[in-house]
């Protein structure tokens, strides 16, 4: 099989042109499907980390607009097997203006816990005890505040709309994380203080930690229950989910990914199959040459499959590696969630990729291979262009 | 002189299967910026056809959107006495007070739920949306546990019917109408009584915003000017239209993330239309010799070679005008970042999109003919007719 390696890779070469532009074609499409399935797979098939698998998420029933009662965390923390719980709050606001570059998350979180609760925040102690001793101090994600150009020790305004008013924070510390997306956290007290009676002790979120992972579905349960009859019923899951949630409420994302994962597939599919009927047209004549020479009908369709499933596979192989570059990409682009933020191509979706290409490939090369394969000798050496 | 465009078509017909994958192929790429901006134009249409011109939205200064407003009762004690706020019939000032929430709906799409808008609105605030009209039902009674729902909502959520029972706040509400608003936005919200509402939510200080209706559009500039300009209020006006306008937004992200996907598609396709066309080329090397020594010139080879790719890519065009054309009017949602909540379009495969389209094939076709059509016209007249 492997000794007609160097005929299959010849007749690669024989139009030079039409096989670097068929290579260039699908690994564009590729690349393409690369990433997308790499987003798919981020967003619906990957397990969460080691640190996400302990948080849980309790927020109120009907949306994450309303808040809950300051009370719940005490009873929440009762509940056994629940190590620590965090009050969090989407701020708002605005820095600067509203334009993309200075749009970032905004979380008002409890500094004497977050920690606990992100364990994969690193900052050096002597950040992390400035952030806390601070009321009006700010936390920062390092690409955050790279691209914002702040340093700790830095002043900075923030513009409630939600909470009315104006803000002033100094940045106390910057933190590295695996998926550091563009997130700022500061203290809650700062704003509960200011705040009118009446809007004090608000909660949009708990952050549960657990104590391991088996007993997150249980203590979602117990949370939801300890809550059912209370004027705010709550809805606790997985941190993982939660963000599914979240990616769900923005519109059918799975039917987006799929339906032009689909189209792609479908264009790379004609374009193989348009090049490989071009060149089985062309050589006709030396097909004939070749049966007159002993080579048997399975060997010429095993040889021209074989071409096919090359130029696909290299095709797939540059794609993948310009997926990866697009990945880079995505990484970069300011984003609040956080699976964009490690997003890699994964080994899964790699093989997904390449037997894709493979398969198309394949399919695309039959007909005409089958074709070839069953032209009587005289005919096929008759034959013109 | 230049050679007939008869040619190049005959051309295209013989080569009926490469002239069919090629052009599919382009179509598919057609389609997927097409049904990108048939989604985003039916965004921005629900958007541009919300809102009236004589009517102002008062909300909290540093508000963007009603969810993060609230404006105290006073204030809406103030705009019932502005200058050139207009009357109903009875002589009641055209001044709504209203308080917009989200609540958590299972959808068709969705049965986790989806996020709605549910707007309380006063009388004033009914007579005032004159744009809509009930399709069925009535209207809902002030005072009472009752909603009227948008066209919309009544298609994608499957519990928000007429005469069925809603699940929210503190209990039950009875479905009594539902709104057709045209294309405008209030399709995807839930109309109930403010004051009902605001008590359910725990909202009886105040409202989310105050919308009021000029006399006219001088009136209008000068109650927005005189509400953003009173310095007791610290409440915030403009003009409805132009709130609407700024939650077209929304679409911006899916639209990047459609072009970005459409260029790499192009590339790729690009390529393909090349390599057709290379193929052409070299299959007909001796007609082209044979035209040379016709008399036509290398610039008239160039143009009919780049001609029939963009022939092809036009093929491929309407190809992909003709996939997209079953997503008109096809209703979905997407989630609105102003809002918090879903607001239902409809794809609008427009004439402007599908022209669209096929310009963006034609740019296709060029890059990709181009070089094959300028190796066509190097060629030496001999070597092209010795060619096998």
């Amino acid at each position: 099989m492997l000794r007609y390696l160097p005929l299959v890779l010849k007749s690669c070469w024989r139009n030079r042109r039409r096989t670097t532009l068929t290579v260039l074609s699908v690994a564009a499409s590729l690349s393409l499907l690369g990433v997308l399935m790499a987003i798919y797979h981020a967003f619906y098939l990957s397990d969460p980390t080691p640190e996400q698998a302990l948080r849980l998420a309790v927020r109120h029933r009907v949306s994450l607009v309303f808040t809950m009662p300051e009370s719940y965390g005490q009873k929440i923390r009762q509940i056994p097997g629940v190590k620590e719980v965090m009050m969090q709050n989407w701020f708002g606001g605005v820095y600067k203006d509203r334009r993309p570059e200075n749009l970032f998350a905004r979380f008002m979180i409890e500094s004497d816990r977050i920690f606990a609760i992100r364990p994969e925040i690193q900052v050096s102690e002597e950040q992390k005890k400035a952030f806390q001793r601070d009321r009006r101090g700010a936390l920062m994600s390092r690409p955050l505040a790279d691209r914002l150009g702040i340093k700790p020790g830095d002043r900075f305004t923030l513009q409630g709309d939600i909470f009315p008013g104006s803000y002033e924070f100094t940045l106390r510390a910057v933190f590295d994380s695996p998926d550091a997306a563009d997130l700022m956290y500061f203290d809650r007290k700062y704003v509960e203080e200011g705040l009118i009676a009446y809007r004090r002790g608000n909660v949009g979120m708990f952050a549960v930690l657990a104590e391991t992972p088996e007993a997150v579905p249980r203590i979602a349960r117990a949370i939801e229950d300890e809550f059912r009859n209370s004027p705010v019923a709550v809805k606790a899951e997985p941190e993982r989910q939660f963000q599914l949630g979240f990616i769900n409420s923005l519109g059918n994302v799975k039917m987006f990914l799929l339906s032009i994962c689909a189209a792609v597939t479908f264009t790379v599919l004609l374009v193989t199959a348009n090049t490989m009927a071009m060149s089985a047209r062309e050589r006709v004549r030396e097909v004939g040459i070749l049966k007159t020479l002993g080579f048997t009908r399975e060997t010429i369709l095993g040889l021209i499959l074989g071409e096919a499933a090359l130029v696909a596979a290299t095709g797939g192989l540059i794609g993948l590696l310009l997926a990866s570059a697009l990945c880079a990409v995505v990484r970069q682009a300011p984003a609040f969630f956080t699976p964009l933020k490690t997003l890699m191509v994964p080994a899964p979706v790699a093989l997904g990729c390449l037997g894709v290409a493979v398969a198309v490939g394949l399919v695309s090369a039959f007909t005409p291979a089958w074709g070839a394969a069953r032209i009587p000798i005289v005919e096929a050496l008759r034959a013109e262009e | 002189m230049a050679i007939p465009i008869s040619y190049n078509l005959r051309n295209l017909a013989v080569r009926k299967t490469t002239t069919i994958m090629t052009a599919l192929g382009i179509g598919l790429t057609v389609a997927v910026l097409l049904a990108i901006l048939a989604l985003v134009g039916g965004l921005r249409a629900a958007f541009q056809a919300s809102g009236h011109p004589l009517h102002a939205l008062v909300m909290r200064k540093g508000s963007d959107a009603e969810l993060s407003s609230f404006v105290d009762r006073s204030v809406y004690q103030e705009m019932k006495f502005k200058p050139g706020v207009a009357r109903t019939a009875k002589g009641e000032p055209m001044v709504s007070p209203e308080t917009v929430v989200v609540i958590n709906l299972p959808s068709v799409d969705n049965p986790e739920g989806s996020n709605v808008t549910l707007r309380g609105v006063s009388p004033a605030g009914i007579e005032m949306r004159d744009y809509a009209r009930i399709s069925s039902g009535r209207w809902f009674e002030p005072g009472k546990r009752e909603v009227v729902v948008g066209r919309s909502i009544a298609a994608r959520f499957p519990r928000a019917r007429l005469g069925q029972k809603l699940q929210f706040g503190r209990g039950d509400w009875d479905v009594v109408g539902i709104l057709d608003a045209g294309r405008a936005a209030a399709n995807s919200e839930i109309f109930g009584d403010v004051f009902q509402i605001s008590s359910d939510f725990g909202r009886e200080r105040g409202f989310s915003s105050i919308l009021v209706r000029a006399t006219d559009a001088v009136a209008a500039a000068a109650l927005i000017n005189d509400i953003t300009n009173d310095q007791r209020l610290t409440a915030l006006a403009r003009a409805e239209t132009e709130y609407y306008e700024s939650q077209t937004s929304s679409g911006l992200l899916v639209q990047y993330i459609g072009f970005f996907i459409s260029i790499v598609m192009a590339v790729g396709s690009a390529f393909a239309a090349a390599n057709t066309m290379y193929a052409a080329v070299a299959r007909r090397a001796k007609e082209i010799g044979t035209l040379r020594v016709l008399g036509f010139s290398r610039a008239s080879i160039l143009a009919s070679f780049l001609a029939e790719s963009l022939l092809l890519a036009v093929l491929g065009g309407i190809a992909g005008c003709l996939l997209v054309l079953p997503l008109n009017g096809v209703t979905t949602g997407i989630s609105n970042a102003v809002t918090f909540s879903e607001v239902a379009f409809e794809f609008r495969v427009s004439p402007a999109v599908m022209a669209a389209g096929v310009a963006f094939a034609l740019v296709l076709g060029a890059a990709g003919g181009l070089f094959p059509a300028s190796n066509a016209a190097r060629k030496q007249i001999l070597a092209a007719l010795r060619e096998v």
